[in-house]
């Protein structure tokens, strides 16, 4: 299993290697430049002489590696230095946001908090809930529960997020005023009615994702339940004289979790990735939104950036989706 | 219990008029039909039938261990260590699972949970029932794999059930059924999904626990081989019924039942004349919807007459333990009595 885990890790470099360059040779297809949005009265000249100071001029080739050498040396140097106060990076230029001049990862390391706490509460909260709905629906299958929650998570499933974030404004900030519709991501928690105020804030967008994702865990979860709640190791147990709570939370669960686990593992870096559209409904400023604005202001390099970092995830969580795949079932190994 | 040497004759297992009966949507499929028989201590009751006749559902039935709905376990009596086990509470029915009545199932490849140990599954048994320490339980599970024949057992114990082979996964599902000393042993086709040479260790392991325990074994098998070596008496199910009980001689010398005979004609001879066709029994078993109101073999029966169409025949007496549910039983005693 230890090769296994160190074999995929060192596989997964020229994958990601592989994209990086993949997501480069897109960026530069794609129409677009990054002086567009200046104004008309600086001269063609100097536009030309900004987009050289970009680094526009140079070959394809020599900006794809640059790229490479800003991002796996100068920034991991650039870190180094940041917390051992040693200086190893000197004078390396980092990856700067054409936009703002500042460094991209700065800038993303100041909204991932918003989107960590929003997206990913909402990911939490869907697991917790998805999870004993999905048990529950298989385990009374055809019951009133079952029919409502598979009812339910069929309408989470195919409802989009901006119908069902702008349905929860309209209800609960503009008609009953319950919640903030904006999320203020300035809002500091520091005493009692401030952490209240940021449970409120949170609670619609988190919601509205969580709907989402728990729609769609809870029928996994469902499904396989229903494959292993009729298999004969089930009747073995129930003959052995377990109680029946052993049997369906111990014996068929521990079976059912193996796909599920697998389908939880993968939806996590798209809680990274910030549910774009959400973000945008509830003004949540956090990974999504700022991909978004990039990509509208042709800025190259952010865009590249976050790409990339989220094929890293994705890369990531299917080794470990991977690796905990073998560590529930013993009869899956890598050796 | 009552005080008193145990009695040979006292059954341990004792069923009365049990009927279950599958709700479908073509409508009530009537699988077990007012069985009838009882379980002596430390004897060998084999049950035969096709596939479908109701042994499992009757064995099933009698520890409630059928999913309801769409199983409904509709009337009868099943007496066992002094109280009716279709009355007993949840709670009780649990501590006779597995605790006094042990069950092994045919299939070993699925009847073991894959993703715990085998040593997992065993102590899980011992723990409930005994009450034991999981040091205990692992002391005891390792005697328990001796038992049963499995080589170097203590380093068995953390292995899963994917890496034993057949047979063995067969040994280990006994070891469980027979964990925690039960006085009955349901057998369900344990040696039917085994290769041939398995097949016959598992029944020597079988017959040398019960003269080592000396429990009372209900095996199910349509295998009438090994019905012919291992059991004491034998119950022959169609259609959700016995239709004929005998001791095992009795049975292979003097079938009464034409279905009886109809079975026993179709096993194959090793020696002698060699058949160029197997036999086989014409026709399809009945869908038992709705209740029966004729003989079930009826359609079958070589040796039908008009009464078989109007009425069910019930068990009727043919010598001393043994009986049949036929008319031309009834039809041949009174012959002998006139």
């Amino acid at each position: 299993m230890f090769d296994y885990t160190i074999r995929r890790t060192l596989l997964a470099i020229p994958t990601l290697l592989f994209i990086s360059l993949i997501l480069f040779l897109l960026l530069d297809l794609a129409p677009g430049d990054p002086t567009a949005q200046l104004p008309l009265t600086i001269p063609p000249e100097v536009k030309e002489k900004i987009r050289e100071s970009l680094g526009l001029g140079q070959p394809l080739v020599i900006r794809y590696l640059l790229w490479l050498q800003q991002f796996f040396v100068n920034e991991p140097l650039h870190y180094l230095t940041e917390i051992t106060g040693w200086d190893l990076s000197g004078d390396r230029q980092r990856v700067l946001s054409w936009q703002s001049r500042s460094p991209v990862v700065d800038i993303i390391l100041q909204r991932l908090p918003q989107t960590l706490w929003v997206v990913g509460m909402s990911y939490v909260v869907g697991v917790l809930i998805a999870l004993p709905i999905g048990i529950i629906s298989a385990y009374r299958q055809y019951s009133w529960f079952d029919q409502i929650g598979t009812f339910v998570s069929m309408i989470g499933f195919s409802v989009p997020t901006f119908f069902t974030g702008v349905l929860l404004i309209v209800v609960f900030s503009v008609e009953l005023g319950w919640f903030p519709s904006i999320y203020d991501t300035t809002h500091v928690v520091d005493d009692w009615s401030s952490f209240l105020f940021q449970v409120k804030q949170m609670i619609m967008p988190t919601m509205v994702l969580a709907l989402y994702n728990a729609a769609q865990i809870s029928r996994f979860m469902r499904a396989s339940m229903l494959d292993n709640l009729n298999q004969d190791f089930v009747r073995t147990a129930r003959s052995k004289g377990l109680r029946e709570s052993t049997v369906v939370l111990v014996h068929v669960l521990r079976n059912s979790m193996i796909p599920v686990v697998t389908v939880i593992a993968l939806g996590v870096p798209t809680v990274f990735g910030g549910a774009i559209i959400t973000e945008q409904v509830f003004k949540v400023n956090g990974l999504g939104q700022l991909l978004i604005t990039a990509i509208q202001a042709n800025d190259i390099p952010m865009v590249q950036s976050l790409t990339f970092i989220f094929a890293i995830l994705i890369v990531a969580f299917n080794l470990i989706a991977d690796v905990l795949y073998g560590v529930l079932d013993p009869r899956i190994r890598y050796d | 219990m009552k005080s008193g040497a145990p009695n040979e004759q006292s059954p341990v297992l004792s069923v009365r008029d049990l009927c279950t009966v599958f709700g479908t949507r073509a409508g009530d499929v009537h699988a077990v039909n007012s069985v009838n028989f009882e379980l002596s201590a430390g004897e060998i009751l084999g049950v035969v039938g096709e596939s479908g006749s109701g042994k499992t559902v009757t064995m099933m039935s009698m520890l409630r261990l059928l999913p309801s709905p769409p199983a409904n376990v509709k009337a009868g009596t099943v007496h066992f260590e002094g109280r009716d086990l279709l009355q007993a509470t949840d709670k009780e029915l649990r501590r006779i699972r597995g605790g006094r009545i042990g069950f092994i199932f045919q299939d070993p490849m699925t009847s073991l949970n894959p993703v715990f140990s085998v040593g997992f599954q065993l102590r899980e048994s011992l723990r409930r029932h005994l009450g034991m320490s999981r040091k205990a339980a692992s002391k005891r599970s390792v005697e328990l794999l001796e038992m049963v024949g499995i080589p170097d057992a203590e380093s068995r114990l953390s292995a899963f059930p994917h890496q034993f082979s057949g047979g063995m996964r067969q040994r280990v599902m006994i070891a469980i059924a027979l964990a925690c000393d039960p006085s009955v042993l349901i057998a369900d086709e344990p040696t039917t999904a085994l290769d041939v040479t398995i097949q016959a260790q598992i029944l020597e392991l079988i017959r040398d626990l019960r003269r080592d325990l000396g429990m009372a074994i209900i095996w199910i098998t349509h295998d009438l081989g090994v019905i012919a070596g291992i059991a004491n008496r034998v119950l022959v199910m169609y259609a959700g019924q016995i239709v004929e009980h005998a001791r095992v001689e009795d049975l292979f010398a003097n079938p009464s039942h034409p279905y009886t005979r109809a079975l026993i004609s179709t096993v194959p001879a090793v020696r002698g004349h060699r058949a160029k066709r197997l036999n086989s029994i014409e026709g399809q078993a009945p869908t038992l919807l709705g209740m029966p109101n004729s003989c079930p073999f009826e359609s079958r029966c070589s040796s039908a007459f008009a009464r078989c169409a109007q009425e069910a025949p019930h068990r009727m007496q043919v010598g001393s333990s043994h009986d049949a549910a036929c008319f031309l039983v009834e039809n041949a005693s009174h012959v002998a009595t006139n």
